[in-house]
């Protein structure tokens, strides 16, 4: 047991941590951002953004990874332009950034946009007559009071990240050591007829699944109470 | 210091055209929900923009749309009081105060302005609680400290009191009174409450329907509102159409009767208010026969309701309204009015 496991590489481990940290942190920011500024427009420019900006959670993520594909390939205009600044999201593993930051957006956005609507908009219009900046406004005033929704948001496009397979193997692949994340590691392994490979790292999924869960209880309970105290 | 105001926004079917001049000393906006009082608040604060129109106060612009000038309300120096106090429910009581004095860069200056602000309002000891675990009075000061601390120019008040209960409201009343007297500055407050009106205005301007009449004197105000919608909003319950037959004399067909009034009527009269405390039952002025329909106790009056012989049928019936110790044994057959206290009302168009 113990030799099997000291064979196996824990690259996968990390390879999908740093994807998901990093898309995680790039979602929260662009999610917040969007929803933010499509509320603010025109009602027809909002519902046709609100469609483009939702479409890759109900689309299959092979149709995601498709579309990236479609942009990003090596061959294509995107591609070619960006392999100039030594940039390729194919086969690489920050391609795998991209495809987890398209497929976790729209989580993001959504609940972000829940969030907002819900939030008492005098509250920005007495800080503007006190005289704060918006900017102040919006990072001090209306994120933390929206917290809750942000946070929900924040767990959901991080856990989606990390459990990201479809768009991620088209784009990215499976190279063992260089592009292999948790979840193409699994299937991969499985294929190949490696059972108990594969029933390592699904535990190790779960390990990291039920960890991000209990964080976020915590989180909530010590809210709770400051709200109390 | 002077408020000027004469703005106009269209908002689906509601258009609101307002104008008035406001002076040191409370002015309130007394209107019924919908007439487009919170509205004109936001205009004036900077937080909704009029389609067109001039905004003024103390001689600087702060909106004009022919000239192109829409200061940020950042700029505006009007503070801002909304109905349910806008606390900053993440920052503790100190937080929300330091808010108005972020632009003081000097700690110490902050610090002492603080500690004068949390004592003014009795505030010393609750620095560290978040406004959730405050009362409606004491959120309320908290929310007038962090506005006074900013030293604003104008002082905008959007139904301060309807967040509390009827017992604390009247204390807050008293006090906030004092607040704003010690303000000086001028101070425009929203209501559709005639006893808060009464009791807090200097002055009053009726709003109806996004139109603003000329701010009055609050006791005249009362005393002769003029409109149908004064009168409405004022309290008058007894109302009727009327048309001038004698230089001090009325028709008034609804109730088949003729008033007389003690000052000399204007040709355009369209209507006749009078106020349930008039009538006198040993009156001989303005008397007329009576029929009484049903009375309800109040803890220290008596509501009654009655009718007149000829009043036309379907319409409604009159009120009078009686101190108990001065309540008859049996009822009068007949109550008069003095003529002073038969208020005539104008189109609005004329004032």
């Amino acid at each position: 047991m113990f030799a099997y496991l000291s064979t196996i590489s824990l690259y996968p481990l990390w390879n999908s941590l740093r994807i998901a940290a990093i898309a995680g942190v790039l979602v929260f920011f662009a999610g917040i951002l969007c929803a933010y500024y499509v509320a603010r427009l025109p009602r027809v420019i909002k519902g046709i953004l609100d469609v483009i900006l939702t479409l890759p959670m109900v689309l299959p993520p092979t149709v995601c990874g498709y579309f990236l594909l479609l942009v990003f390939g090596a061959k294509r205009p995107l591609g070619i332009f960006l392999q100039q600044f030594g940039i390729r999201f194919v086969m690489t593993w920050y391609g795998g950034v991209l495809s987890a930051f398209v497929v976790a957006f729209p989580l993001m956005y959504r609940t972000a946009r829940g969030a907002f609507e819900s939030f008492d908009e005098n509250l920005a219009y007495s800080g503007q007559t006190l005289g704060l900046s918006n900017t102040y406004i919006f990072w001090r005033i209306r994120i933390p009071a929206c917290r809750q929704g942000i946070l929900a948001g924040v767990v959901l496009a991080f856990a989606r990240a990390l459990g990201e397979y479809g768009a991620t193997s088209m784009l990215i692949g499976y190279t063992p050591g260089r592009t292999a994340t948790i979840s193409t590691t699994v299937y991969q392994l499985w294929r190949t007829n490696d059972e108990m490979g594969a029933f390592f790292w699904v535990a190790v999924n779960l390990v990291i699944s039920a960890v991000v869960l209990l964080a976020v209880n915590l989180l909530e309970r010590r809210q709770k109470k400051a709200v109390k105290a | 210091m002077k408020l000027k105001v004469d703005i106009e926004k269209r908002l689906g079917d509601f258009c609101l055209r307002t104008a008035f001049e406001a002076e040191e000393g409370i002015t309130g906006l007394l209107g019924a929900s919908g007439s487009g009082k919170s509205m004109t608040l936001k205009c004036i604060a900077g937080i909704e923009r009029p389609d067109r129109g001039t905004i003024e106060l103390d001689g600087v612009t702060l909106f004009d749309s022919s000239r192109g000038i829409d200061l940020p309300p950042q700029k505006r120096h009007v503070g801002y009081l909304f109905q349910n106090y806008a606390l900053f429910p993440n920052m503790t009581v100190r937080q929300n105060i330091l808010c108005g004095l972020h632009h003081e860069k000097d700690k110490a200056v902050r610090e002492k302005q603080l500690e004068t602000m949390l004592s003014t309002f009795g505030l010393t000891g609750l620095e560290k609680h978040k406004p959730a675990q405050l009362s409606g009075g004491q959120q309320q000061r908290v929310a007038l400290a962090r506005i006074l601390v900013t030293k604003p120019q104008l002082l905008l008040l959007d139904e301060p009191f309807s967040a509390l209960d009827s017992y604390l409201r009247l204390r807050l009343q008293l006090e906030m009174r004092e607040t704003l007297v010690s303000f000086g500055g001028p101070v425009l407050m929203v209501t559709h409450d005639r006893d808060e009106a009464y009791r807090m205005c200097d002055r009053i301007a009726v709003m109806d329907n996004g139109r603003t009449a000329a701010p009055k004197k609050t006791k005249e105000l009362f005393a002769n509102p003029e409109t149908l919608s004064a009168a409405v909003l004022t309290g008058c319950k007894n109302r009727a159409a009327a048309r001038k037959v004698g230089e001090y004399e009325m028709e008034v067909p609804e109730w088949g009767i003729h008033l007389t009034t003690a000052l000399p009527l204007r040709d355009n009269l369209c209507g006749v208010a009078i106020r349930a405390h008039y009538f006198q039952p040993r009156s001989d002025r303005n008397r007329f026969p009576v029929l009484f329909v049903r009375e309800m106790e109040e803890p220290f009056e008596w509501v009654i309701q009655f009718r007149i012989p000829g009043q036309k049928e379907q319409t409604e019936n009159l009120w009078w309204r009686l101190p108990k110790d001065r309540r008859p044994q049996k009822m009068p057959e007949a109550l008069g009015i003095a003529p002073e206290n038969v208020l005539p009302l104008y189109p609005t168009e004329d004032l």
